[in-house]
């Protein structure tokens, strides 16, 4: 049996550790694996605190069934007896040191008590107070040994919180902690947008009684006018290389797409016409924008290539068609569907074509996919309150998640940290 | 589909339109100040000043009256993802407009917004055509296009809050906000 001990440093902002957003998970991946999650050893609150965080990312993705240690305190391989654990089939078990300075080392290993054998093994150091980020990051070695997908569990979300006639942009952990405001506004926000490093966030402001692009540093809080033409500018989105945004300009009489570099040079006209097009969403390879456009009557979804301005559409819903966002493994979209009344959460191939409605029927709208392409996050209602949402990628497992205050709107799942 | 309805009530408008011209009135204070100045005496001269500046107050009241009374009715409505103007806002549309033509330095700004039902991207498209087919009308009506600005809220400032059709026909809507003088 080969042990690799890696460490992996995590420089990390402080984030207070309060829940903004509380989740209620329904639903149930096909197969659940069972894992038994054993309280470290060290500090037996610290232990407490990491394993609650490590549980509660797992059991949101319905993959794995918590199964409880029942007061057996292995904190080493060398300490577990297989036989005595009939009922589960892994193990993650470790300790937690301080060392000098505050820092956690947090050591911990994943045993496969069915064969008898350690799957991994890896020590996360950070700071005390980066404590949930620690948690994040062994949840997501975790979820990726099992899974063989990587985690989601250390990425971040951004979404607008309106509350009594005022707008919020937020940026939040993706299990609703660590909520940072980035701008406050008497005035809409909408349509907020990740660029590719995840440090900025490009978005649609009416603060200036009218529709203008803006794009904002997450930590530095820095922000600079991206587009301010007549009319409206809005639906900002990077390019994949984050060199360029596609947007949408009012400015030469309809909703038409154009690219912009992020420095707001070298302005690219790109679809022309009386129809709406708006909504532009590049592929994973960055030569075609998937967009929302009525050129064939009612709104639906196309794919326009960069390369010769050819436009396919992609949907053909008897109802309408809305804001979609490329699968991360670019074969396939995700988009709203609006159809008799309801709005759907739907996803379909490039290939094959076939739509495939994940989701029960409601105010559906914006859904985003997670990097890792396992889950989806969109905006919806509840009880009359704007919340957020998540479904798995095959319709299985869905979360919601309700702000504390107001409503949420706007949703979009960010990239990987970097 | 939603062009021809648009040329269709156009027509209509334009025939509506011609024999409804307004007259220039704005001229008519001047023309009393340029007769006093004839009288020559200073106290005539004051008079006639203070008169004037009294008439002048009273034309922009009229104006501003005008412009409030217009302000209240300033809103046409659009059926489900429809940008067209309808011919049921014809005479608020003429209103506008006629009061536009007759007052050059007054600007509006008009606002398109939408209802729920659709991204809010695309109610911001949506609303921002509203605008522009509203701008159309009052062009033709008789409004100069630099006077009016076309904005958008899309679906983010809705008069109405539910979900149902009573709600909806309300936040489906163009505004004519007159600017401040």
């Amino acid at each position: 049996m080969i042990v690799r001990w890696i460490v992996l440093c995590l420089l990390l902002f402080a984030a207070p550790a309060r829940a903004e957003l509380n989740i209620e998970i329904t639903g149930a991946g096909e197969h659940q694996t069972p894992l038994s999650l054993v309280r470290f050893g060290g500090d037996p609150l610290i232990a407490q605190s990491l394993l609650e965080v490590v549980g509660s990312d797992l059991a949101r993705t319905g993959l794995f069934r918590l199964v409880d240690p029942a007061g057996r305190l292995p904190h080493s391989v060398s300490e577990v007896r297989p036989a005595e654990w009939a009922g589960t089939e892994t193990l993650l078990l470790g300790s937690i040191e301080e060392v000098d300075g505050g820092q956690l080392a947090v050591r911990f290993s994943l045993f496969d008590v069915v064969r008898n054998a350690e799957l991994m093994a890896q020590v996360v150091t950070a700071k005390r107070p980066h404590l949930r980020a620690i948690a994040h990051r062994i949840a997501d070695l975790v979820y990726e040994r099992l899974t063989g997908s990587p985690g989601v569990f250390s990425t971040r979300i951004v979404y607008v919180n309106r509350d009594q006639g005022s707008f919020r942009l937020v940026v939040a952990d993706s299990d609703g902690y660590g909520e940072q405001s980035l701008l406050t506004s008497k005035e809409p926000i909408i349509s907020p947008a990740w660029s590719p490093d995840g440090r900025q966030i490009a978005y649609v402001s009416f603060e200036r009684q009218r529709a203008m692009v803006y794009v904002q540093s997450i930590d530095s809080a820095q922000r600079r006018l991206l587009a301010e033409f007549p009319g409206s500018n809005s639906a900002p989105v990077w390019s994949p290389d984050g060199t360029r945004l596609a947007l949408v300009l009012t400015r030469d009489g309809s909703s038409n797409l154009y690219l912009v570099g992020r420095d707001g040079q070298g302005l690219r006209r790109i679809t022309r016409g009386y129809q709406i097009d708006t909504e532009p969403a590049f592929t994973a390879d960055g030569q075609n924008l998937l967009f929302t456009s009525d050129r064939g009557g009612s709104p639906q979804i196309y794919r326009l290539s960069l390369a010769d301005e050819t436009v396919t559409r992609l949907t053909f819903e008897s109802g309408s068609a809305f804001s979609p966002r490329v699968a991360p493994d670019g074969k396939g979209f995700v988009f709203s569907l609006f159809k008799e009344g309801v709005f759907y959460i739907a996803v379909q191939d490039f290939d094959g074509a076939q739509t495939q409605i994940l989701t029960g029927g409601g105010w559906e709208k914006k859904p985003s996919f997670a990097p890792n392409g396992k889950m989806i996050l969109f905006a919806t209602e509840m009880s009359g309150r704007g919340i957020l949402a998540t479904v798995s990628s095959d319709g299985r497992v869905k979360q919601k998640m309700v702000a504390q205050r107001g409503d949420i709107r706007e949703p979009m799942w960010g990239p990987f940290p970097k | 589909m939603k062009k021809l309805i648009l040329a269709i009530f156009l027509v209509n408008f334009l025939v509506g339109c011609a024999s409804n011209k307004p007259k220039e009135e704005a001229a008519a204070p001047v023309s009393n100040a340029a007769a006093a100045v004839d009288t020559s005496a200073a106290d005539a001269q004051a008079a006639a000043d203070a008169q004037a500046a009294a008439e002048a107050q009273t034309a922009r009241q009229a104006v501003a009256d005008e412009m409030a009374a217009l302000q209240s009715k300033n809103s046409v409505y659009f059926p489900f993802d429809v940008d067209a103007v309808q011919a049921a806002d014809r005479d608020t549309i003429l209103l506008h407009a006629q009061f536009l033509a007759a007052h050059p330095s007054v600007t509006v700004r008009v606002a398109g917004n939408a209802d729920e039902r659709g991204s809010s991207e695309y109610n911001l498209a949506l609303g921002q055509r509203r605008a522009e087919n509203t701008k159309r009308a009052l062009v033709l009506g008789g409004a100069d296009a630099m006077q009016i600005e076309t904005i958008s809220f899309g679906e983010e400032k809705p008069r109405c809050n539910d979900h149902n059709e009573a709600c909806w026909s309300q936040n489906r809507r163009a505004d004519i906000n007159y600017n401040a003088q």
